[in-house]
């Protein structure tokens, strides 16, 4: 007979977010410390503490500054708004295999920047930035107009149309690049690569850092979105809003991280899953430690790139294209599990 | 088989949305005295107009612009076009047959990673033996040995993908897609592990270029082109009972098991000699798939064989006289044939799903 209190658990143990992200910060602080001491020139961290306490000459200090910090803080970045806009995009697109690299964003931002280069080369970084985020929208609201007429039950058909799409777009960027024989310079955008960050080429990133936050702040708000047009309506969201704050808010960090470092696919798609998986839907719960872990990956995954073939670098799209198509595969096929509640009830012993 | 002759053009098969039965003009409707399509017809109007078409085009690539330079022209030229016709036989035959064999009009080899399988193999060889090694004095050698493998990969590849029991269309191709990724990166990891001197190797051979000048190959790739052919031609119309589904065909006598071992076998091999030739492209074989479907009379494939390896040598050898001659801009024809094939397949999907949902 059914006995009341032997409740079945209906899903798997959720993690606390406490421990996740305790976890996740002791994870990044160490990654941060090998990444600040990796690298080809001589950088020793007794030379950094004596520069700092005895006020005296050494390289370290400079080297730190100019390039170790700024290089390891733009991987953080990136790969926390990389993330978070991976998160919110497969929110308000209702759609778990959904990526800023598969839905137009990131090569329509790459098409604009090399508009951009050829046409208006001389424009500073921030108006590069505004065009390819322009582009980048235009993109994926012809995305959006182009997905309407699949069936909502396929959900695996929008991240195929969306390869395909941003394929097209690729062939468009690549033919123009030919005629104008700037295959090259693409190829600079096409491989995401940290290497050549310096000091005062990455503040630019900062702006992403701060749209992550803003999407934070809006988490509860995006999640209601993502529930549906009638529940939205019922509980005062205004769904056309948030779901433009989500396009512009996934433009301009593709934008600008396809602007500064080059384009780095599967990041939005494979962190929020795993989080997902450990954790649950809930933005607002999940958001931080969807940041936590994406820093973490890519720092991992350039911190692999620096130390392959040491002393020459692999950019970190190449690894993380290795490490994300894996995952994904693995995502893909596997068999979904079986609920755990099917034993307590059909177990003979569990009778009151 | 009254269900074979009144459907139409696109595969008989169970699991198929027939994208225009109804809307498009189907020959049979406008020629109501044809109710008996013979099975073994060939040459059907649409073949006549293809080997014209195709005999006009190569014409064109031989002798426009040509300056009078015939003792260089011809025989440069006519390595060229022969590397184009049978690069484009490879092609669009082993895509036929493999949406005959998946039941599909839309899968193709490429779009399952079966040709960045194969540059990720050249790179592995690169990389564990070296560019200069025991291969670079016997390429027959070295193409047998990664013809093998490669066919022993898409095996496994098939059997993983095929052998599941739900038939989930995009899961299907998404996985594919998402392999084919996996391929390239890990080409890409290799490519930087290298000495730049053995990456030229790999560079050359990975990119799709359409102008190649290894004779050894050619002779070789003519040798395995003739045998395929000659094997497909022989079991044409067992391939046609596949083509109404698995059940169907074991209950009508075909060795369903057997047939798609050898037909797997043919198609990698093909796909490994265009792909050794000329390097990946994604979208051609579906481009040509897809317009062969639209102007065959007959879904059988005594004639689509044949309309597709001319459909598909017609649009290399028209497209590169085009591109190289008229156009002026050499090269670029695989980035063109990418991008109408990219359009081309999100056309197909979302009128597919389109007839699915109405």
């Amino acid at each position: 007979m059914f006995d009341s209190s032997a409740k079945p658990k209906a899903r798997h143990v959720l993690l606390s977010p406490m421990l996740l992200n305790t976890l996740s910060v002791l994870l990044l602080v160490a990654l941060i410390l090998l990444s600040l001491s990796l690298g080809v020139a001589d950088f020793s961290w007794q030379g950094l503490w004596q520069a700092l306490t005895q006020q005296s000459v050494s390289n370290d200090l400079q080297l730190l500054l100019v390039s170790r910090l700024p290089r390891t803080l733009a991987i953080i970045l990136t790969g926390a708004s990389l993330a978070v806009a991976g998160m919110i995009l497969q929110v308000v697109l209702k759609n778990r295999f959904v990526d800023p690299s598969m839905v137009g964003a990131t090569q329509s931002a790459g098409l604009g920047l090399l508009l951009v280069s050829l046409y208006l080369p001389t424009s500073s970084l921030f108006s590069k930035m505004l065009i390819a985020t322009l582009c980048a929208i235009a993109g994926m609201v012809l995305f959006m107009r182009l997905i309407k007429h699949l069936p909502a039950t396929d959900i695996l058909m929008v991240p195929l149309v969306g390869i395909v799409f941003g394929g097209i777009i690729e062939a468009v960027t690549t033919f123009i690049a030919y005629e104008t024989e700037s295959l090259q310079m693409l190829s600079v955008w096409r491989f995401g690569d940290f290497s050549t960050i310096l000091a005062g080429r990455y503040e630019l990133l900062y702006v992403t850092g701060a749209l992550a936050l803003v999407a934070y702040f809006l988490a509860d708000k995006l999640t209601i979105v993502g529930l549906g047009e009638a529940i939205a309506i019922n509980l005062g969201v205004n769904q056309r809003l948030m779901t433009w704050f989500v396009i512009l808010t996934v433009a301009m960090i593709s934008a600008v991280v396809v602007v500064t470092v080059g384009a780095i696919p599967f990041v939005g798609l494979v962190v929020p899953n795993i989080i997902s998986r450990l954790m649950g839907d809930s933005l607002r719960r999940c958001l931080p430690a969807v940041a936590l872990f994406g820093s973490s990956l890519v720092l991992l995954c350039d911190v692999i790139g620096r130390s392959i073939r040491y002393p020459f670098e692999v950019p970190v799209a190449t690894v993380f294209g290795v490490i994300g198509a894996a995952i994904f595969l693995w995502m893909l096929l596997r068999k979904p599990r079986k609920p755990k509640s099917r034993k307590l009830e059909i177990n003979p012993s569990a009778q009151a | 088989m009254p269900k074979s002759s009144s459907n139409n053009k696109d595969c008989a098969g169970s699991q198929f949305v027939s994208s225009n039965s109804q809307t498009s003009k189907h020959p049979l409707t406008t020629h109501p005295v044809q109710l008996r399509i013979n099975p073994g017809l060939v040459f059907s109007k649409p073949v006549w107009l293809a080997l014209l078409t195709l005999l006009v085009s190569c014409v064109l690539f031989m002798t426009l612009q040509a300056n009078g330079n015939w003792d260089f022209v011809l025989p440069f030229r006519g390595q060229k076009l022969a590397a184009l016709m049978i690069v484009g036989y490879c092609i669009g035959v082993s895509t036929l047959l493999f949406q005959s064999l998946t039941h599909n009009p839309i899968l193709t080899p490429a779009l399952l990673g079966f040709d960045s399988l194969y540059i990720l193999i050249q790179s592995l060889l690169v990389f564990f033996l070296g560019a200069v090694n025991m291969f670079t004095s016997q390429p027959l050698l070295k193409f047998g040995i990664e013809v093998a493998l490669m066919v022993a990969a898409s095996l496994f590849l098939f059997r993983l993908l095929f052998n599941r029991t739900e038939h989930s269309l995009s899961r299907l191709i998404l996985v594919g897609i998402i392999f084919g990724v996996l391929f390239r990166s890990l080409s890409n990891l290799v490519a930087r592990l290298i000495n730049p001197e053995d990456f030229v190797v790999i560079q050359a051979a990975s990119f799709a270029q359409f102008n190649i000048t290894n004779v050894h190959m050619m002779w070789l790739s003519l040798a395995i082109c003739l045998v395929s052919a000659w094997l497909i031609w022989r079991w044409r119309f067992q391939v046609d009972v596949l083509m109404l589904g698995r059940s169907d065909a074991i209950v009508l006598g075909i060795d369903y098991q057997g047939l798609t071992l050898r037909l797997l076998v043919v198609i990698s091999v093909l796909v490994a000699t265009a792909t050794a030739f000329v390097g990946p492209i994604v979208f051609l074989g579906l481009l040509v798939c897809a317009l062969t479907n639209r102007i065959s009379h007959s879904m059988y494939h005594s004639e689509r064989i044949v309309l597709v390896s001319l459909v598909s040598m017609i649009t290399l050898v028209l497209g590169q006289t085009l591109f190289e001659r008229v156009l002026g801009m050499a090269g670029v024809l695989s980035v063109v044939i990418e991008l109408l094939g990219g359009m081309v397949f999100i056309g197909l999907i979302l009128k597919q799903y389109r007839k699915q949902v109405a």
